[in-house]
């Protein structure tokens, strides 16, 4: 029976968010708010684990009172619990600091049931970071074990798991020892249609919310922005390119055109292998 | 074991939420379906509310509903090819309480009316599609779903699952429609600032304008274009008959171009900028073309009963109406546990007996007089037009002169009696 | 903390089968352009097992100084033992920036120091720059799924941290003659404190040419429609000698695999032409190939936003006009045989 506690996080959808180009701000309202796809894997190995070796999943987010909408999410996906940590305090939180404010949440819920195993998504779709992971890994004083693309098996009686963590050119075989925290890729699962009753018991869920106040003894300069090393100091929109040359004429001729300016590059296409038939792939 | 409910409503539209509603408010267990992503992500409409119908509901609705424009003026445009006559009315008493109707943007009120009936204590579960009724001894007994574990049960089946409602069409209720029962709409969705909207439809403050466009709009295809006014933006939009697209080989983009870059709307629509475009079928066959409404276990509203008034561009506050009285009648049966089609059809016979079934029976043979006859819009708007233009157009000619040469421009005595002819049977079907 | 006493300018030395990656040896360069800009030093950091070696390439590249963490428990990369050599050196040494390549190791073990250190680390940063009064690394990034640029600043904390993205910054000229002084700091490390163990690594079998290191690069997208398109660029790109990438869309669609992916969330390139066949040119797409040499983009759509940021673009069907670019390579490249 394993307890796995996923870290979860509600975020714009950042493949069709829009930026305001009045204020250089991104405008929230351009795109739904998602579940964080990386943390969408990341519960559906929590229950895939939980099938495998019985347990219970409880996810938890640092987020403003609409991201219970993300925890329905996972309850959709089968976890059984869900906390939403929300406050003011912890507004303007940088890597660090989150990683803080959560490490106290899972410390309260660990009060109330010992966790085995913390998972999470690699990296969040706003943010890019992939450090709150780690993070709270560290804090916790377990090991972190980043990219993990599967989990071979989890041996709760010995302490101990084995699993794959992704390399550039690659995968390592990892084993470590329990409790540990897993950050993890979208290709360690495909996530399956869930089921009616789970779509049903989603809805009508209702997760825990605590405020600062709730989570115990908290060292408030380590919260929000206070507890923020780094800071925005800028932004701005990524510099639009000039834009090509537009190759016109018949098919034909815009073949032709292009196929002189690539010979100009001759050299290359000999070097790279070029061949009638076979080459590099 | 499945679960079951008192009532599944497949479909949080205006018809299936106005029932899931109604039953929740009376305690019943609703389990409310619907497969888009949220209620009013799948829908489309040209987008005006009836406050009435909508208020019988929900009273005092618009001071929280995400409504659009309460409109103060509604035009009606008949468009010839570079000239329009209009006729508008614009009344002070639709300003303000308690309004007539309102423009709606149905993503934002479709989902705003679903939370009503979750606060009621209905159960909504969105992205999940109804395959098929579950059917026991020819009685609908539930509801299949495309999700694992997915068959759920209950004493009543609504269906409010739109025009094509597939869950309608598996019972046998109705076959195919056929495209002179159904209307292709498509809309586009255009962003104009808020200052700029009303100065160029003279409103003052919130208040909204409707135009309604007929004749050049749709090339002498029974149809109509229009354009509405929203908070921020603007609904320009034309509907037509499939049969007529598909007898007139056109497409209906191709027709929303011709009537945004026409010279009579082209200046209303300068400035915006594109933000949605949509597209949606509309039942049109009307009265003639209702399919069976209940049997057994089961109740169709809405516009999966097809009905609409196109005439008035009437559809959601029937779909409202009816998603009501299947409540009511529900209700009403669960006190004797009958819910046999003879103990529903309370609910046809009161629908029948409503405006809705008034409306749709005064207008049972007007889509499909107007679609034999073209001639209303391709002959008769243009005579009206060029009348006008005729009579108001100051050149020297005698007003008895103009008179007579503008009816001569009728035509031939031939000519006049077959408008009067026209008229009458125009009068005939909209009685 | 007392930020006066962190001096100089740190880059991790990250290596790999008896190297070091190029990625740190791009940080060099980077890093000496700060230091100069602050009048500060650069050093290095080596950790590893039988690698001190390795010391004078960095310094060949531009370090001043390399603090070397020899020992068998640092034969394979594991958070625990490599953040505690970082974090000792860091505490010996106070440097005030520190820099690490954004690779799957240089990403862990940043995060991890970062909150031990409790300071401030940027991640996939692609323009570095310093303040020479203040001090102030501006760590610069794409963020929400590359739409927005954000600066960053860590004005408190020390040293102020960020992983780099490989290829947006240029190592120096290998120079042999430069000098530089190698320490070799004690490690008072023990296995039984380490509690992952690395069981076996396991390499891509097939020698593939990475997307990484690739010169020409042919990627198709939502476009193509299918695998049939993608087998029509895989056409062209044997022709020509090139690997095949994809865009995001593609690899969700299963047209290609997700190792292909060009983009945000897959693979930067910098190939000395990238050719865009189908593929709109969505903000994360651009951020992972417009430094590429020579962008050629065929599209059918006229307003696709790759056309903004190509070289040369065509408005055209890809299935007619990339068998036309075959074929002429083809027959060119048959002349040529024929022809000696």
């Amino acid at each position: 029976m394993l307890h796995i506690v996923a870290c979860i996080k509600q975020v714009p959808d950042t493949k069709i968010i829009k930026m305001n180009p009045k204020t250089n701000t991104m405008d929230r309202s351009s795109a739904p708010a998602i579940l964080n796809p990386y943390d969408a894997h990341a519960v559906e190995e929590a229950v895939r684990l939980k099938a495998r070796y019985g347990g219970k999943v409880s996810v938890v987010t640092m987020g403003p009172p609409p991201a219970v909408k993300a925890i329905r999410k996972c309850i959709e996906i089968g976890a059984d619990e869900g906390y939403l940590i929300t406050d003011r305090a912890f507004a303007g939180a940088d890597t660090l600091a989150t990683s803080y404010s959560l490490t106290k949440a899972i410390e309260k819920i660990g009060t109330m049931e010992p966790i085995d195993l913390i998972i999470c998504g690699k990296m969040t779709i706003d943010g890019d970071t992939g450090q709150v992971g780690p993070g709270i890994a560290r804090r916790l004083d377990i090991p972190p074990l980043t990219s993990v693309n599967k989990v071979v098996e989890i041996d709760r009686e010995a302490g101990q798991a084995i699993v794959h963590r992704k390399l550039e050119d690659g995968y390592e075989v990892i084993q470590t020892t329990l409790p540990c925290l897993f950050s993890v890729e979208k290709e360690i699962n495909e996530i399956p249609y869930s089921t009616l009753p789970n779509m049903m018991r989603a809805a009508r869920y209702q997760p825990m919310i605590w405020s600062v106040e709730d989570l115990g003894i908290v060292d408030r300069t380590k919260l929000g922005l206070k507890g923020s090393p780094t800071i925005v100091a800028k932004v701005w929109p990524p510099e639009k390119p000039k834009g090509g040359e537009m190759l016109q004429g018949s098919s034909e001729e815009q073949v032709n055109r292009l196929f002189s300016i690539l010979m100009n590059k001759k050299e290359l296409f000999h070097k790279s292998g070029a061949r009638e038939e076979g080459g590099v792939q | 074991m499945a679960e079951k409910f008192d009532v599944i409503v497949v479909g949080a539209g205006p018809a299936g939420t106005a029932c899931a509603y109604t039953l929740a408010k009376q305690g019943v267990s609703v389990l409310l379906l619907e497969r888009g992503e949220y209620p009013g992500s799948k829908n489309v409409m040209g987008g005006v509310l009836y406050r009435k119908m909508m208020e019988d509901i929900i009273p005092g609705f618009y001071k929280e509903a995400p409504v659009e424009r309460p409109i103060v003026e509604q035009r009606f445009m008949m468009l010839d090819k570079e000239s329009a006559a209009t006729f508008s009315y614009k009344g002070m008493e639709w300003g303000k309480e308690p309004y007539n109707n309102f423009t709606v943007l149905r993503a934002k009120f479709d989902q705003w009316f679903a939370n009503q009936a979750v606060a009621q204590g209905a159960l909504l579960i969105n992205e999940t599609v109804a395959l098929e009724c579950i059917v026991k001894d020819g009685k609908v007994v539930g509801v299949r779903t495309d999700r694992p574990e997915g068959d759920i049960y209950a004493d009543v089946v609504v269906l409010a699952d739109g025009v094509n409602s597939l869950l309608a069409k598996s019972l046998g209720f109705h076959k195919e429609f056929r495209p002179d029962e159904v209307a292709l709409a498509v809309m586009e969705v255009l962003k104009l600032d808020k200052k700029i909207i009303e100065d160029r439809f003279n409103l003052e403050g919130d208040q909204g304008c409707t135009i309604e466009i007929f004749g050049d709009s749709t090339k002498g295809i029974l149809g109509t274009a229009w354009l509405y006014t929203n908070k921020d933006s603007l609904n320009i939009g034309v509907g037509t008959m499939l049969s007529g697209l598909i007898k007139h080989k056109l497409k209906p983009y191709e027709l929303l171009e011709y009537v945004k870059t026409h010279p009579m709307i082209r200046p209303y629509i300068q400035g915006t900028e594109q933000q949605e475009y949509l597209a949606h079928l509309i039942p049109e066959g009307g009265y003639r073309s209702m399919p069976k409404i209940v049997g057994d276990g089961v109740v169709v509203v809405g516009d999966a009963a097809q009905m609409v008034n196109a005439i008035h561009r009437e559809g959601s506050n029937m779909a409202m109406t009816s998603g009501v009285i299947a409540a009511e009648t529900i209700i009403e049966a669960r006190s004797t546990g009958d819910f046999s089609e003879k103990s529903l059809d309370v609910y046809r016979q009161r629908l029948m007996e409503s405006f809705v079934g008034e409306d749709l029976k005064k207008y049972k043979d007007a889509t499909h007089h107007f679609e034999k006859y073209p001639h209303y819009f391709e002959q008769y708007i243009p005579m009206i037009n060029r009348a006008a233009s005729q009579m108001f157009t100051v050149d020297g000619t005698s007003k008895r002169e103009k008179q007579r040469k503008v009816w001569q421009g009728i035509g031939t005595v031939g000519d006049k009696i077959k408008i009067a002819r026209d008229l009458f049977q125009a009068w005939r079907v909209m009685k | 903390m007392n930020i006066e006493e962190y001096r100089g300018i740190w880059v991790f030395l990250e290596h790999k089968d008896g190297a070091i990656v190029p990625v740190s040896l791009e940080l060099l360069g980077a890093g000496r352009r700060l230091a100069d800009k602050r009048g500060v030093p650069l050093a290095g950091i080596l950790i590893g097992d039988g690698i001190k070696g390795l010391a004078a390439e960095a310094i060949a590249y531009g370090a001043e100084t390399v603090y070397v963490y020899d020992d068998p428990i640092f034969h394979h990369y594991r958070t625990e033992s490599y953040m505690r050599a970082v974090i000792a050196c860091v505490e010996k040494y106070k440097p005030e920036i520190f820099l690490y390549g954004a690779t799957s190791t240089g990403k862990d073990l940043a995060s991890a120091v970062a909150t031990d250190l409790a300071t401030g680390l940027t991640a996939d940063t692609t323009m570095l720059d310093v303040d020479a009064e203040t001090g102030l690394l501006e760590a610069s990034r794409p963020a929400f799924g590359g739409n927005i640029m954000a600066t960053i600043l860590c004005k408190k904390d020390r040293p102020q941290m960020a992983t780099v993205r490989p290829k947006v910054v240029k190592a120096l000229e290998r120079d042999s003659e430069r000098t530089g002084e190698v320490i070799e700091e004690p490690v008072e490390l023990h296995e039984a404190d380490i509690r992952t163990k690395v069981l076996d690594i396991v390499r891509h079998t097939v020698k593939k040419v990475r997307l990484d290191e690739a010169d020409i690069i042919v990627a198709g997208g939502k476009g193509l429609g299918g695998r049939a398109g993608f087998e029509m660029i895989g056409e062209f790109a044997k022709r020509i000698g090139a690997s095949v990438g994809g865009s995001r869309d593609a690899v969700e669609a299963g047209w290609i695999e997700h190792s292909r992916q060009v983009g945000q969330t897959g693979v930067t390139v910098t190939p000395k032409i990238y050719f865009a066949i189908g593929i709109s040119g969505a903000i994360q797409h651009l951020v992972g190939m417009q430094n590429s040499g020579l962008i050629i983009a065929i599209n059918k759509d006229p307003n696709a936003a790759i056309f903004q940021a190509c070289h040369y673009g065509i408005v055209g069907d890809a299935f007619e006009l990339v068998p036309m670019l075959t074929n002429a390579f083809e027959q060119a490249l048959r002349e040529e045989v024929e022809h000696g």
